[in-house]
């Protein structure tokens, strides 16, 4: 055997190495990202999609509301494909953490990113949008000095004057869940009672429609997330309803989270890690939270103009996991006051 | 010959059609045993009556709305003359195309204080003008009502082009009118396909979340998601689920009762036509402004609206990707369609050659799924294929999926929910067929296999289609299984409804409901189209 017969083999045999190395790389770079997605397809899609471009992978992605999704994973098991899970309200986060259908994050940037009261303090869930629910008023009939918490509308003044979204609405339930963890069921039950007997007309399904209620006159205030408002504010200019923060000398305004974590038996791990990075960095920060005039988690980055036009406001600093934890309990408190 | 005896096969197929649903109601059973004692106790003491008020009062006021207007306007459209029938024959079946909650979220959208026809109504009479409120119990019950009609005006309808003929020989005979003739001769001889269609009626809407849910109506259904959702408990859902189904039991056993013992069958085979009963001046055009009305409220204001939504959202999101919902719409409909109509005259065979009660236990379960609510069966899809793809990956060492997120999960699911929308037909089918035929065929020398092809299949055309028509309009308005068994990449026209009226965006729903709409405006045509060739073959 000669020395040069060796060393071709040998640089052979590197070459096949070699290329192993890379096509196995290029795998691991072509592997698609899975995400189960409760925030709807047109908020999402074309972020999906962006990411997908520049990573130079496929995102495929399902819809559906956050409770069959967790089931959908459940029934899935560890063969599930799902590597990031994204829902518009922290309970549902919290939900997936119990079920154990989550896996703990680390990582600097994310932790940097996003404020400790927006994420789960083992890292299952960041929050990656801020839906704030508070009190809409009737420019025409009420004045913002009359406004202050959410309990003063439980004040006889109020009577035949509150319209309120279905006690089945998940942010109705986080709200009353916040209540429960800040003064208690007792004190909330009371409050709750009395929003009822100031109702002007039934529950309705959902804000948008009571906001409608509020701009003809069929009621003066009402409890909504600002998006539904900067939506309708976007559509008709000049509609007669305006936001006031609540609770600004208290607790602070209700904050809930739209978010996501990395699914236990994600099958791309690092890709969700990093997918996740992406999504609180500024620049996505800025157009998750506007395309639904929502706030961006990401305390360094601003909201819409439009947005910002309502002023700014304290937030509720309890960490927002915790409402998961009391929304059984609101529920149970929700039927016996007879919210419906 | 495997045709030899029929019942040796038979009791066997029934059993293997049961199987789904019977997978579905062990997970579903199972599910339920971790219901928590103590959200039980609070359901109890909080919920429960209230829901159980609630949904009976819907049940019994949606059929009576619908039985009241599809026989009626069957008989009017079947039997009588009167200004523009030829086009309300096939025209009051479009509603069929409007799924319940798209038409819920119309009304709401426009009939609530704050709608247009309230506002303009108070622009015109002044800020004190009233109209009676559109999110109440009457309004939720005339919604669904209009929304299900057709299944009865189409149950109906079949029967009194058979029936027709004979019964206004008989009322005219009589003596009766138009309305007593259609009283006292054709909704008796009629009664067994009625009941089927208000049975379909009482499932569908037991089973209904969207439309109540936009109306805010506590029903079980409601009641189901919210200890889903809200308590995060899914055991304590799917016992609740239970308890809705012994409703469906309940319903299920009344409906035999109101059937009675009697055997109806046509005294003769074939459809013969005989001269419509001609309502003159007035009375015309009262049976036209009836129609008119129903159509109008049902199909045509709603369809409108939606139009004049989608034109404003149009620009914004109509692209390619609706061609690939429509397609994908189009085939899983056609599919599980197929599918349930084959599985349906296994069960119609099974219970017609063996009165015993294995076929006929087996058909009960098979077709429990139309009354269970979509989102409870979507779970006990995933979890009975969870369980099958666990042994299924233990067997072979695979790792990953096997059947869920397939289109045989949609499918699976498809077909538990919907057999019975395909069975009530052609089970109506072959009770028009008389027994003496086939002792006749018999006598003849026909084989069974010949017997199924030159007796069976022809008479039953009528009822197969119906069948086929049915299923494929309910599989293309299916929200709940579809979104929650899809493979990626199978969203179609209701889950983009789903995606948009979730965050309460009904405007930018309109597109995709439209084509939704529209889609299923393409089986409806053919089948009244055939309907009406039959009759004028005859």
């Amino acid at each position: 055997m000669t020395a040069g017969n060796v060393f071709h083999r040998r640089a052979g045999a590197l070459l096949v190495v070699a290329s192993l190395l890379l096509s196995s790389a290029a795998e691991a770079a072509g592997q698609p990202l899975v995400v189960y997605t409760a925030r709807k397809y047109q908020l999402v899609e074309q972020l999906f999609q962006e990411y997908g471009r520049e990573r130079g992978i496929e995102v495929k992605s399902v819809t559906d509301d956050g409770a069959p999704l967790i089931q959908r994973l459940t029934a899935e098991g560890a063969a599930s494909p799902a590597d990031v899970f994204v829902t518009v309200d922290a309970g549902d986060l919290w939900r997936a953490t119990q079920a154990g259908l989550l896996q703990p994050v680390r990582s600097a940037r994310l932790e940097a990113a996003i404020p400790a009261h927006l994420r789960d303090p083992e890292g299952h869930w960041f929050g990656l949008a801020v839906r704030a629910r508070t009190i809409a008023y009737s420019t025409a009939r009420v004045k913002p000095a009359e406004l202050s918490t959410y309990a003063a509308l439980a004040e006889p003044r109020w009577k035949g004057r509150l319209c309120l979204r279905s006690g089945k609405s998940a942010y109705n339930q986080s709200l009353v869940a916040m209540f429960i963890n800040d003064m208690g069921e007792e004190a909330t039950e009371r409050m709750v009672r009395g929003w009822i007997a100031n109702l002007a007309t039934e529950p309705f399904s959902n804000d948008t429609l009571m906001l409608k209620a509020i701009a003809a006159g069929q009621c003066d205030v009402g409890i909504t997330n600002s998006y539904y408002l900067g939506r309708l504010q976007h559509e008709q200019a000049g509609i007669p309803v305006q936001i006031f923060w609540a609770d600004q000398a208290g607790q602070g305004t209700h904050v809930n989270v739209s978010g996501a974590g990395v699914a236990k038996h994600a099958k791309n791990r690092a890709e969700a890690v990093r997918f996740l990075e992406w999504l609180a960095s500024p620049a996505i920060q800025q157009r998750f939270a506007a395309v639904n005039f929502e706030f961006p988690a990401n305390a360094g980055v601003d909201p819409l103009p439009e947005v910002k036009a309502w002023g700014s406001f304290r937030p509720n600093q309890v960490n927002v996991g915790l409402i998961g934890k009391a929304q059984p309990a609101a529920v149970m408190l929700i039927d016996r006051v007879g919210w419906r | 010959m495997a045709f030899q005896d029929p019942r040796a096969g038979t009791a066997i197929a029934a059993i293997l059609v049961a199987l789904p649903m019977a997978a579905i109601l062990a997970a579903v059973v199972h599910g339920a045993t971790g219901a928590d004692p103590a959200l039980w106790a609070h359901l109890t003491e909080h919920v429960l009556a209230r829901v159980t008020v609630n949904t009976v009062v819907l049940v019994i006021g949606v059929v009576a709305i619908a039985v009241a207007l599809g026989t009626a306007l069957a008989w009017l459209t079947a039997a009588c003359e009167f200004p523009g029938r030829g086009f309300f024959a096939w025209a009051l079946l479009l509603p069929m195309a409007v799924p319940a909650y798209v038409l819920a979220f119309v009304a709401v959208a426009t009939l609530d204080y704050a709608g247009a026809v309230p506002v303009a109504l108070r622009a015109h009479f002044g800020a004190g003008f009233t109209v009676p409120p559109i999110r109440s119990t009457g309004g939720v019950i005339a919604v669904l009502g209009l929304a299900s009609y057709p299944y009865v005006y189409l149950m109906a309808r079949g029967a009194f082009l058979t029936h027709g003929a004979r019964a206004l020989e008989a009322a005219q005979s009589l003596g009766f009118g138009p309305w007593s003739g259609l009283l006292r001769v054709a909704v008796p001889l009629a009664r067994p396909w009625i009941a089927g269609g208000a049975a379909l009626v009482a499932m569908e809407t037991l089973a209904d979340f969207g439309a109540v849910s936009v109306f805010n109506y506590d029903t079980y259904t409601t009641a189901i998601y919210k200890a889903w959702y809200g308590l995060f408990s899914i055991e304590t859902a799917l016992g609740l689920a239970l308890l809705l189904l012994a409703f469906v039991a309940v319903a299920l056993a009344a409906e035999r009762l109101a059937r009675g013992r009697a055997r109806y069958a046509a005294a003769d085979s074939g459809i013969r036509r005989a001269a419509r009963l001609a309502l003159p001046g007035a009375r015309g055009w009262i049976a036209c402004g009836i129609a008119s009305t129903v159509f109008a409220l049902g199909f045509a204001l709603p369809a409108l609206v939606l139009a004049r939504w989608a034109l404003g959202v149009a620009p914004l999101d109509l692209d390619a990707r609706y061609v690939g919902y429509a397609l994908r719409t189009l085939a899983l409909a056609g599919m599980a369609a197929a599918a349930c109509l084959a599985l349906a005259v296994v069960l119609g065979y099974a219970t017609r050659f063996d009165a015993g009660r294995v076929p006929r236990a087996a058909a009960r379960i098979a077709t429990l799924g139309y009354a269970v609510p979509g989102t409870v069966l979507a779970v006990g899809v995933v979890t009975a294929l969870g369980g099958i793809d666990a042994a299924w990956r233990a067997l072979t060492g695979h790792d990953g999926l096997w059947l869920q997120g397939t289109v045989v999960a949609l499918l699976f699911g498809y077909v538990a929910r919907f057999l019975a929308v395909a069975n009530v037909p052609v089970q109506g089918g072959f009770a028009r067929i008389r027994p003496s035929l086939e002792e006749a065929a018999r006598s003849l020398g026909l084989q069974t296999r010949e017997l199924v092809t030159r007796l069976h299949l022809p008479l039953l055309g009528a009822g197969l289609g119906t069948a086929l028509l049915l299923v494929f309009v309910d599989v293309m308005k299916e929200m709940p299984i579809t979104l929650m068994t899809r493979p990626f990449g199978w969203d179609t026209l209701a889950v983009r409804v789903f995606e948009m009226t979730a965050e309460g965006d009904w405007q930018r729903a309109a597109l995709p409901a439209l084509m939704i709409v529209a889609a299923g405006l393409l089986p409806v045509a053919l089948l009244v189209w055939r309907m009406e060739r039959a009759t004028r073959a005859a």
